[in-house]
């Protein structure tokens, strides 16, 4: 493992960010691939776990497992306590006014889903807008779709333009009263844009539109704050945030969640049943039938916990070094064409190579023990947009290094040698 | 350990660069469209069929290096063979790529298209070098959908 203590080694002096500490809490990195040290810049997908959230996971399970919200007993007690303290803790981590703004999902699909369910249900009608932009995720076009065609409301697109920036103007200009809701990412997961998420909120208010948006990329990599950004909703991931797959988040305002139907029925989301009548359960229980992803909700919690205690904006000062050294390194490759240049950009890098097909680099690549994304990133329609089938996608996160970058760099070398 | 030589061979990687029969059939009695939608690879097959026997045959499409360079040489492979003949050589090629049949022990009818037995080593790919013999399969078999490799029955 010496390459990969030679790589943990380099250490950022600007922000004194240490990586090589970083490196040692999560076990997986010292894992080798085809023989070789594994080089994971593919977090974009997903994220790996530090030891304390995977150490969560078999704690809760071996000593805490009980259901929550039901048992006067002590183990449910303390499971509901944890389930709930996790809770607190993402409302801290987003800046919530409240706790009960926190809605667990499985996840951002599951979180906008839900939106477009119970506030499509009750607010979109036949002859309504819904606008999205042009580089989201299918997650955040497909649920809005499937409700345009249920309801007879017609999808709207914010266009982009070549960098992959969205065109502010065109969106000021689609706003009219018919528009229901907004809903757009704030760092697209196949460019890296970053986008001006509180001037679409600030533009959509001013006609009192409501607007949500998919933090999936964003939640990671810099620091959210529902409040300052004032959107109405907010929708995130455990599992690229550190924490387990299978969790995630809907951040809502409690006058928008209190106003909206509920979308599953079931047990815990309940005040009161019988065969006339149900009352349902207050926020945010009456998003929440059946019992819920507890170990996980906790294990995000823990997640939660490690990130602050290394301070998101270290994380994303330090990410923003990487992406322009890998900008500057992997550019300067002859045949290299990067996808996505904004000018405020996460640590997503995108690129084809001429010639060669986003599939084969990933081949190439991963026999080197590099994993990258090789893909529509389920972005079809930014690929269209770009005029490429697909995308070879480096992601970086805080616990990559310069290093890596370089080997990265050698492994683009060589791909292009075998194609040559 | 997997080897990328085996994969990326040179005949491989010409047929990538310069595949043949790569254009629009004009005299095509059937054609298919094929679909990867995982990665998005995409092919159109031009069939000109004489009775049970394939006259000629085309691409066009966009894909990876294995996908195309497997289009290629299917094409080739292909030409002038009864349908009989070519359901046995799809049948083959899948149990190829798939691990299933050595090419080196067992008796078969795939001539060149063993050059693509490296696949095998490789899972993630074998999507790609079968992708235009489903197509194909399809085709012979007067489907009118699209063909995707995420079939529910689709055993690769």
């Amino acid at each position: 493992m010496k390459a990969a203590m030679e790589r943990g080694a380099i250490q950022s002096k600007e922000n004194s960010f240490d990586v090589e500490r970083v490196r040692r809490d999560f076990p997986i990195l010292t894992e080798q691939i085809h023989g070789r040290p594994l080089i994971y810049l593919d977090s974009a997908a997903t994220s790996q776990k530090p030891q304390v959230v995977i150490d969560s996971l078999t704690r809760y399970y071996a000593q805490q497992n009980s259901n929550v919200h039901r048992g006067v007993h002590f183990l449910s007690q303390l499971a509901t306590r944890e389930y709930e303290d996790a809770r607190v803790k993402i409302q801290h981590f987003i800046n919530a006014a409240d706790a009960h703004e926190i809605i667990y999902t499985s996840g951002t699909t599951a979180s906008i889903n839900l939106v477009a369910l119970s506030y499509g249900r009750k607010f979109v009608h036949a002859g309504d807008e819904i606008i999205i932009s042009a580089m989201e995720h299918h997650s955040n076009i497909v649920p809005w779709q499937m409700l345009c065609e249920q309801t007879g409301a017609k999808l709207r697109v914010i266009p982009i333009n070549d960098a992959g920036e969205l065109l502010l103007d065109e969106f000021a200009v689609m706003l009219n009263p018919k528009v229901k809701i907004v809903a757009v990412n704030h760092i697209s997961n196949a460019l890296g844009t970053i986008n001006p998420v509180k001037q679409i909120i600030e533009l959509a208010h001013g006609m009192d539109i409501p607007v949500l948006i998919d933090g999936a990329q964003a939640a990671p990599h810099l620091k959210v704050d529902v409040r300052e950004l004032d959107c109405d909703f907010y929708a995130f991931s455990g599992h690229k945030l550190c924490g387990p797959t299978g969790i995630g988040v809907l951040y809502g305002k409690s006058h928008w969640l209190e106003s909206m139907p509920p979308v599953f029925g079931g047990g815990d989301m309940i005040a009161s049943v019988s065969f006339e009548k149900t009352t349902y359960n207050a926020l945010p229980y009456k998003f929440e039938a059946g019992t819920p992803n507890i170990a996980d909700a906790i294990g995000l919690g823990v997640a939660i916990e490690y990130l602050n205690s290394i301070g998101l904006e270290k994380i994303a000062a330090y990410e923003h070094e990487l992406l322009d050294y890998a900008t500057e390194t992997i550019g300067a490759i002859p045949g290299v064409t990067i996808i996505g240049t904004a000018k405020e950009k996460a640590s997503v890098l995108s690129f084809t190579i001429d010639g060669i097909h986003p599939h084969d680099i990933g081949t190439i690549l991963d026999q080197e023990g590099i994993a990258v994304r090789a893909g529509h990133h389920c972005a079809q329609p930014v690929m269209k947009r770009f005029g490429v089938p697909a995308t070879a996608r480096a992601s970086f996160a805080f616990y990559n290094t310069k290093a890596e970058i370089d080997v990265l760099a050698e492994g683009i070398q060589k791909t292009i040698e075998v194609f040559s | 350990m997997a080897d990328l030589s085996e994969l990326y061979q040179q005949v491989i990687l010409d047929h990538n660069k310069k595949p043949r029969n790569f254009r629009v059939l004009e005299t095509a009695n059937r054609h298919q469209e094929g679909y990867n939608p995982l990665c998005g690879d995409q092919l159109t097959l031009y069939l000109e069929m004489d009775g049970e026997t394939i006259k000629d045959v085309a691409f066009q499409g966009q894909g990876c290096a294995i996908s195309k360079a497997s289009a290629s040489m299917m094409t080739a492979a292909i030409k002038g063979k009864s349908k009989e003949e070519v359901e046995t050589m799809f049948d083959e090629f899948h149990r190829m790529v798939k691990g299933e049949l050595d090419p080196e022990t067992t008796e078969h009818h795939l001539g060149r298209l063993t050059i693509l037995s490296g696949v095998r080593e490789f899972p993630a790919r074998v999507k790609c070098a079968s992708l235009s013999w489903h197509t194909l399969h399809a085709a012979l078999a007067g489907e009118d959908e699209i063909v995707s490799t995420e079939q529910p029955d689709d055993g690769l």
